[in-house]
């Protein structure tokens, strides 16, 4: 049997960049549609975390697994939510650019 | 014995009928006979049970109350619990006052209906006026020192009613808001006194508290037994010199005179203004503990007799003359009390009541006919208004003390209480209680001048003022009260003469036969009244007025300070009105400085602070996210630097 030379840290550090790419994205851009693709990386390396701790901490027990489902759910109706808000947002300011959506500047 | 009650509440229901129906002007002609049905019936009742006091052998008061509220005492220390009752107490003093009230009342009111004809407020006169009454026999039966204060207020609101009559005039509303607020500084003192006394014998019923007083048994919370006693008395009396306008609060009385005639005459000198001389001798029993506190109000009624005195002989004004008289015979009273002697205070109270009512409506019915209050402008109206002048006449004796009319016998009872009292000359010596008799017969002399004056200007002599030369005599509704008061004024001395056995005396249980001693005081007065009558003729008899020629310098600098009622108007405007607005003036500057800038201060700081505060709403979503994220960084980043753990173990 192979021995596998993949430890939990290597997840970890994989899901650690793909929360900080997401986070520098939906930071960063000034599209609305890719600063929620941003929230959607953050998330996903989330779910990264809690498959890889489930594996390498107990594997039996399930709270890893179920989570997970919860968040892919959560994060579609997210998705379809922001979507839905982008739209309007277009439809009212003629533009997607988060930075000019800014009428509640105090 | 049937319910005391019923007899104030006679005039209460005549108020209440009234208010209900008859205060429009197209019914307010039947306000005054329900008024006077009232009365007549309350007069009746009164009379029977002053006749059944009279009848028992005793005299033995008789009390009726009710517990109008319990406070149970606190259940862990016992303390605390406090029983208000309401009642009527039935005893020779309140049985004399009874009388005294409603008679005069029902007199003034048969009086009013001539008096107040044609006037727009017919309806709400009758309804003060009954409520009045209501008030004032409350105030006579009440049982106890609450209840009495209560409708002592009472009393009060309707004294300021009926000043402010015709409210439309500035004088009037004036005068009505001066008299409401000079006799609340002395109630403030005597709601004090009520509530002290009461505390310390533990009960505000009068014959209860008298056991308690007469048997040394209060419980004094500060100073001691006999100085504790003191100091309420005298704030007791504080209410008294308030109600009865004695000095220094007696400046509201000649003000008050802005009300309707009818009022002057029952409300300011008939009965409300002796209410204080009856407090008094309903409290006696207190004063009587404290020796400090009778030679205060010998002295007080001395000096106000003078001062009123005084200023009643250079008066212009007809009313205005009375109202000092007034003021002067409640001196009288006060100090015949302040000698010991309650029967003295409350005879010259009872004969004052009726010949100085008289006088008010003799001043009513010439004011009516000749449309001024000036004595100058009237003049000869005696020759037109022969009945008005005729019954007057008989008033300004009574009062100036003439025999054998009732004001000689109530006046001689007073002066010969005060040159025999032992407390007096325990108190002030010999000299002291001379000094006080001298004031006492000094006012007989000038009471005499300024009743001759009043009347020889007023009546005497032809017509000063064309204008006024048809004065009429007024309706016999106005003139059967003057004629029925004229006949009690004339004999009223019988109550209490030798004749009748000193019945009045007698009912009240003084046993003093003081005249025996003081004969002289007899002579001597009816000498300075007969002195006063022929000086003051000799000056203005006929109507004229002779004074130019006998003035001097000396006399003339008298006369300015007097005329000017001994400054005392223009002291309390200077000292106390100007001293309020002084010190009004200060809070409103604190007001509108310190207490609204800390308001504002709030406002102002709300919105700096939101100025502020809200450039951190830039709009910007991102923003927003990244102090989002950096706040979770910061406080992970601390909550794994103090070593918390946020891991679950199962």
């Amino acid at each position: 049997m192979m021995v596998s030379h993949v430890q939990l840290s290597h997840y970890l550090v994989v899901a650690a960049l793909l929360f900080a790419i997401g986070a520098f994205g939906a930071l960063t851009r000034r599209n609305a549609v890719a600063v929620l693709m941003g929230v959607e990386l953050m998330l996903n390396a989330a779910n990264l975390n809690f498959v890889a701790f489930w594996r390498y901490v107990d594997p039996t027990r399930l709270e890893g697994q179920i989570f997970v489902l919860i968040i892919i759910t959560v994060a579609a109706a997210e998705a379809a939510v922001g979507l839905a808000l982008v739209l309007n947002i277009y439809r009212n300011f003629g533009t997607v650019e988060v930075d000019r959506v800014n009428t509640l500047k105090g | 014995m049937p319910a005391i009650w019923i007899i104030p509440a006679l005039p209460l229901a005549a108020f209440l009928i009234i208010c209900a129906l008859f205060l429009r002007p197209a019914r307010a002609r039947f306000a005054p006979l329900v008024l006077i049905v009232a009365l007549v019936a309350a007069l009746a009742l009164s009379l029977a049970a002053a006749a059944g006091r009279w009848h028992d052998p005793t005299h033995a008061a008789i009390e009726q109350r009710v517990t109008w509220l319990a406070i149970a005492p606190a259940v862990a220390t016992g303390a605390g619990g406090l029983t208000l009752e309401v009642g009527a107490l039935l005893d020779p003093l309140s049985a004399i006052m009874l009388v005294v009230v409603s008679l005069v009342s029902l007199l003034i009111q048969i009086y009013s209906i001539g008096y107040m004809h044609g006037d727009r407020g017919y309806g709400r006169y009758f309804a003060f006026m009954s409520l009045f009454s209501f008030s004032m026999l409350g105030l006579v039966i009440a049982s106890n020192f609450l209840e009495l204060y209560v409708f002592w207020e009472l009393v009060g609101l309707c004294s300021y009613l009926l000043i402010g009559y015709y409210y439309q005039t500035t004088s009037a509303a004036n005068a009505a808001k001066k008299a409401f607020i000079v006799t609340r500084f002395g109630d403030v003192g005597f709601l004090i006194g009520i509530i002290a006394l009461s505390y310390a014998g533990g009960t505000f019923n009068f014959i209860e508290l008298r056991h308690v007083v007469e048997g040394n048994q209060l419980v004094p919370f500060f100073f001691g037994q006999s100085a504790f006693v003191t100091v309420v008395a005298l704030l007791i009396f504080s209410g008294a010199v308030g109600k009865s306008a004695q000095f220094p609060l007696h400046v509201w009385l000649p003000d008050a005179m802005e009300g309707p005639t009818p009022v002057s005459a029952l409300i300011h000198a008939a009965t409300m203004v002796a209410a204080g001389v009856y407090l008094v001798a309903r409290a006696f029993f207190v004063f009587q503990a404290s020796g400090a506190a009778l030679v205060v109000v010998a002295c007080i009624g001395a000096f106000t007799a003078f001062l009123a005195a005084t200023i009643a002989v250079v008066q212009s004004d007809i009313k205005r003359v009375l109202a000092y008289s007034t003021i002067s015979q409640l001196g009288y009273m006060m100090l015949a009390l302040g000698a010991g002697s309650v029967a003295a205070g409350i005879f010259h109270l009872t004969t004052h009541a009726c010949f100085k009512a008289l006088l008010f409506l003799c001043a009513g019915s010439v004011i009516h006919a000749a449309g001024t209050n000036d004595m100058w402008e009237m003049g000869g109206l005696g020759r037109t208004m022969k009945w008005t002048a005729a019954t007057a006449a008989v008033g300004a004796l009574a009062l100036a003390g003439i025999w054998p009319l009732s004001g000689f016998y109530s006046k001689d009872a007073v002066l010969a209480t005060v040159a025999t009292s032992p407390g007096l000359e325990a108190a002030l010596g010999v000299g002291g209680r001379d000094l006080l008799l001298g004031a006492g017969l000094v006012v007989v002399l000038l009471t005499a001048f300024y009743m001759t004056r009043m009347w020889a200007v007023t009546f005497s002599g032809p017509a000063r003022d064309a204008k006024r030369k048809h004065a009429h005599e007024s309706p016999w509704v106005m003139l059967f009260p003057l004629v029925v008061l004229a006949a009690l004024a004339a004999t009223g001395g019988l109550l209490n003469h030798a004749a009748t056995g000193m019945a009045f005396n007698r009912f009240l249980g003084a046993h003093e036969a003081h005249a025996a001693h003081a004969a002289w005081v007899v002579w001597a007065s009816l000498g300075l009244a007969l002195l006063g009558i022929a000086s003051s003729w000799a000056i203005y008899g006929g109507g004229r007025n002779r004074v130019a020629g006998i003035a001097s310098p000396g006399a003339l600098a008298v006369y300015h300070f007097v005329q000017h009622k001994w400054w005392m108007d223009d002291f309390y405007h200077g000292l106390v009105a100007r001293g309020v607005l002084a010190a009004s003036r200060i809070f409103a500057w604190v007001d509108r400085h310190v207490v609204n800038g800390f308001v504002d201060g709030a406002g102002w700081l709300t919105g700096v602070a939101g100025r502020w505060l809200r450039q951190a709403e830039t709009g910007q979503l991102q923003l927003y996210a990244l102090v989002l994220l950096a706040a979770a960084a910061v406080i992970g980043f601390a909550l794994a630097y103090l070593g918390v753990s946020l891991a679950v173990v199962p």
